[in-house]
């Protein structure tokens, strides 16, 4: 077993609200100077520039999880975090299903998508900022269809988070976990397994927060563990 | 004013807790943000809001609001609609968009502000 820091929510340069310099190689240089194991790539209502992370992560032993930051209908935003691309596209495709409007780029930000040199490589044209037509309920049953987790987004936060919009969170829900912005911020009282995460949209932002593994591997799948404590892995003590 | 009144001068459809229409409405609260209302919503407003999510049942529960107002046609969840009728909140529906909805509310004399 391995004692892994994690930063499992950030963004890059794909997400409107993301600085340009959150290229792929970028991210994965700050990463690896902040002494990350493990960083899972969570774009607004996307994961188009995961495949680009991973590759620039390849050579220096950072891990990369796939995941999306999805919006729900009650404009919370949700984790999902996948431990295969195949049901990571899958998650992508059904929220861009459920995705309306463009993006104006003057008034939201680009949204670029990169390969692993972070040259430009397109633009998404969605409206990636905006909420999907998705229940919260179903964005959860979407993150599991597709084998992931689900971890509710900066719930101390007051807005665009399970508990700002809709006051509590429902118990009959399925979460996985909740993140909190920071440790001091622990409102729950255990009721969730509790992540911390940076939630970084630019350079500087990336490893402020992280959370603390003794797992096996960094996969989604012994981070489930972890949050469920089986087996021996367990989140440690904060920081 | 008895909600059944105000139902019936706006034109409001129940969905369920049709049993509670008797209830007084002291005043009105609009927000769309559960963790506002159950920081600033008064007992026994009516609550005007496009959120159709289950838990509004139990936050209008919980601050013994009048009842619950959605706007702009929309319709509640199944799950919301179980809930209400469970807990025997009153649950409206109102075509209109909430800005005039609240304007005629506040025409039959409901206020946002106590005395």
């Amino acid at each position: 077993m391995r004692v892994l820091y994690a930063d499992l929510h950030i963004h890059t340069c794909l997400s409107p609200c993301a600085e340009r310099e959150m290229a792929p190689s970028r991210v994965v240089r700050e990463a690896k100077e902040r002494g990350l194991d493990v960083i899972a790539i969570c774009d607004h209502n996307s994961a188009e520039n995961v495949v680009a992370v991973r590759g620039a992560a390849a050579k220096v032993g950072l891990a990369v999880i796939g995941g999306m930051e999805i919006t729900s209908r009650e404009e919370a935003h949700v984790l999902g975090l996948f431990p295969a691309d195949s049901g990571l596209v899958a998650a992508q495709n059904l929220v861009y299903a459920h995705l309306a409007g463009e993006n104006d780029p003057d008034t939201f930000g680009e949204q670029l998508v990169m390969d692993k040199q972070d040259k430009v490589i397109g633009q998404n044209r969605r409206l990636l900022i905006g909420a999907t037509d998705l229940t919260l309920e179903e964005v959860v049953r979407t993150i599991h269809e597709f084998g992931g987790i689900a971890i509710a987004s900066h719930v101390d936060r007051p807005s665009f988070s399970v508990v700002s919009q809709l006051g509590f969170i429902p118990q009959e829900l399925g979460l996985d976990g909740v993140e909190v912005s920071s440790w001091n911020a622990l409102p729950l009282r255990g009721e969730w397994p509790v992540i911390c995460s940076s939630d970084a949209h630019r350079p500087a932002e990336i490893g402020t927060e992280y959370t603390c593994f003794l797992i096996e591997a960094p996969t989604v799948s012994e981070i489930r563990m972890a949050l469920t404590q089986i087996d021996g892995r367990r989140i440690l003590a904060e920081g | 004013m008895k909600l059944s009144e105000i139902m019936q001068r706006l034109q409001l459809e129940v969905r369920a807790g049709g049993g509670s229409l008797s209830h007084e409405v002291n005043g009105g609260y609009a927000s769309d943000l559960l963790s506002d209302v159950i920081a600033n919503a008064q007992e026994g407003d009516l609550w005007v809001t496009l959120q159709t999510h289950q838990n509004i049942i139990a936050v209008a529960s919980m601050k013994e609001l009048a009842g619950i107002v959605l706007v702009n046609a929309r319709e509640p969840e199944v799950d919301t609609l179980e809930k209400a009728k469970e807990e025997n909140v009153p649950l409206l529906v109102s075509p209109l968009p909430a800005f005039e909805l609240i304007g005629r509310l506040h025409k039959l004399g409901l206020s946002g502000i106590r005395a």
